[in-house]
């Protein structure tokens, strides 16, 4: 489904990534973990066409990745959505069926019951017309998911999906999502800095970092020695019952700040 | 109460009505245009937080109309080129909030200023000067309606044809970028449709006033609802009763038509301010109980 070869990502003179190999097959669950600044935004936007690799080969479903496939349903960060946003959680998962359109399009029943079911798949039903404003992060983020398969995507991207969720709503947002890839074999990427809530799902974890990447299943990534090489640094991966935690990594990637893949206003 | 009934005729006088209405023809044309217009823009500028460009714009539409009213040119292209110079330098250099409002305050007084200085020197009817400002009914002609039906057109074709990818793109930017949405050049887009429909609302109620037709409408639609279809039917109506009935007031009385269009665009929001507030109570309430836990 995604195949990178001796991929590179750079800006300007800053490596963020290089010499990555990585197939994900159809209803993997790949989650890619990584410090703040390690590339994990910059492969997502790779994935969607919106940034050329520096080096190295990136196909999508057989192809070179263009902006704004169908068969690639994106879920970004709950916190994602302007406040002035005047729609309804229908509408919002609407627009990701036909929001690309341009010009005037009249109001299908087709589209109205891919709508309802969309809704009905992620449990969001109860709220379909409440305004996006009013919901809780974790409702917002089931019309998220509920906007991200109205497609019938193949590819599931989540970025950061979980963020600023209290745990309860993120195990129903991974449950949702692993669910959706075991009934229709969607391939799961999944971003997030946060390792516990995807351990049990993952069926493989990328981990980016300032000294390299490493990919393997959780159990060959989240050792003590992996994190340790790729941190430059002594890093304990910690085993709580089925909790992992990771003392001593450093929270961000150590260099200059510094994001030109960011657009003005899209994220703090 | 002599001095009051004095008053009271300077704004409502409705003498020799019938013959008057005639006179405004032109502008009732031009109003259901504009309201039309006003209302259909306005429902985006709420969406993308646009306010104070709004304003900013028509400061700049009022420079251009008086560079226009100095010149003894067209003051409709005037002011529509004061606004597209505006909309343009606006949407350049940020049209999202947080980068765009230094740019649109260093942007609005430099624009005031020119626009004193352009009627300053001009030798004309003083009617003229203040009616760029503070609108005026009878400044329609027929050549100047031409001009508005015609930008008019333009303006709602464009919005037709963006109309959703503008709502996906205004609303949930990520992810209609995600989807392929062009979200850079529709923000630049709308900003030159923005422009274009301020340049047309300051030739009926002035440069100082437009937000009341451009904003207030769309804001007090959106206390009322949520629908994607009656929010922009509703802030046309509310447009288009605030611009005709103003209008028809002014007609009665001696003074220019922004009080009027103002007092019914603002009395407009304040019942939807009360309404909205109502139903957003029984919202909450109704959500909470439906949050499993």
């Amino acid at each position: 489904m995604i195949s990178l070869r001796d991929a590179a990502l750079s800006y300007g003179e800053r490596v963020v990534w290089s010499g990555l190999d990585l197939d994900v097959r159809p209803g993997e669950f790949l989650a890619v973990l990584g410090p703040n600044g390690s590339g994990k935004t910059s492969l997502v936007r790779a994935l969607l066409g919106q940034r050329q690799l520096s080096a190295g080969t990136l196909t999508v479903l057989g192809r070179t990745p263009r902006k704004g496939s169908r068969h690639i349903g994106y879920i970004p960060q709950q916190t994602a959505l302007p406040v002035h946003a005047t729609l309804r959680a229908r509408d919002l998962v609407r627009l990701g069926i036909d929001g690309h359109v341009f010009g005037p399009r009249p109001r299908t029943r087709t589209v109205r019951s891919r709508v309802n079911e969309a809704l009905q798949s992620v449990g969001a039903a109860p709220y379909a017309d409440v305004p996006v404003g009013l919901l809780s992060g974790g409702e917002r983020q089931r019309v998220r998911i509920g906007q991200a398969l109205a497609t019938d995507p193949r590819i599931l991207l989540c970025d950061e999906p979980l963020l600023s969720l209290d745990p309860h709503h993120q195990r129903a947002v991974t449950e949702l999502v692993d669910a959706r890839r075991r009934s229709h074999g969607t391939a799961v990427v999944f971003v997030t800095h946060e390792i516990n809530p995807v351990l049990g799902l993952a069926d493989r974890v990328l981990y980016l970092a300032r000294g390299g990447h490493r990919v393997g299943t959780p159990g060959e990534v989240l050792t003590s020695a992996a994190l340790s090489q790729l941190y430059g640094t002594q890093v304990d991966v910690v085993r709580v019952r089925d909790r992992i935690m990771v003392v001593g990594a450093p929270d961000e990637v150590v260099d200059p700040a510094h994001h030109p893949e960011l657009p003005d206003g899209a994220r703090s | 109460m002599t001095t009051g009934d004095g008053l009271w005729q300077q704004i409502f006088t409705f003498d020799d009505y019938g013959e008057l209405l005639v006179l405004v023809r032109n502008s009732l044309i031009a109003g259901a245009a504009l309201g039309l217009i006003g209302g259909l823009v306005g429902v985006f500028v709420i969406r993308r937080d646009l306010p104070f460009a709004v304003h900013g714009i028509s400061e700049l539409s009022f420079a251009g109309a008086s560079a226009a009213l100095l010149l003894g040119t067209n003051i409709v292209a005037g002011s529509i080129a004061g606004s597209l110079i505006a909309a343009g330098t606006i949407g350049v250099f940020g049209s999202r909030a947080r980068d765009g409002n230094s740019v649109i305050g260093t942007l609005m007084p430099f624009g005031l200023g020119l626009g004193v200085l352009f009627l300053a020197l001009y030798k004309g009817r003083a009617a003229n000067k203040f009616g760029i400002l503070t609108g005026q009914i009878v400044a329609v002609d027929t050549p100047q309606t031409s001009w508005l039906l015609g930008t008019s057109a333009v303006v709602l074709v464009a919005l037709a044809v963006m109309w959703r990818p503008l709502t996906f793109a205004s609303a949930d930017p990520e992810v209609a970028e995600a989807r392929g949405v062009p979200v850079r050049a529709l923000s630049f887009a709308f900003m030159v449709v923005l422009g274009l429909a301020v340049a047309l609302s300051v030739q009926i109620v002035g440069a100082l006033l437009v937000l009341t037709l451009v904003v207030t409408p769309a804001a007090a639609a959106t206390r009322i609802t949520v629908s994607p279809v009656l929010l922009p039917v509703l802030s046309v109506v509310f447009a288009t009763v605030s611009i005709e009935g103003g209008i028809l007031l002014a007609l009665g009385g001696s003074i220019p038509i922004s009080p009027y269009v103002t007092t019914i665009s603002f009395a407009i929001y304040v019942v939807c301010r009360f309404a909205g507030s109502y139903r957003i109570r029984r919202r909450g309430a109704r959500k909470t109980v439906s949050e499993p836990g």
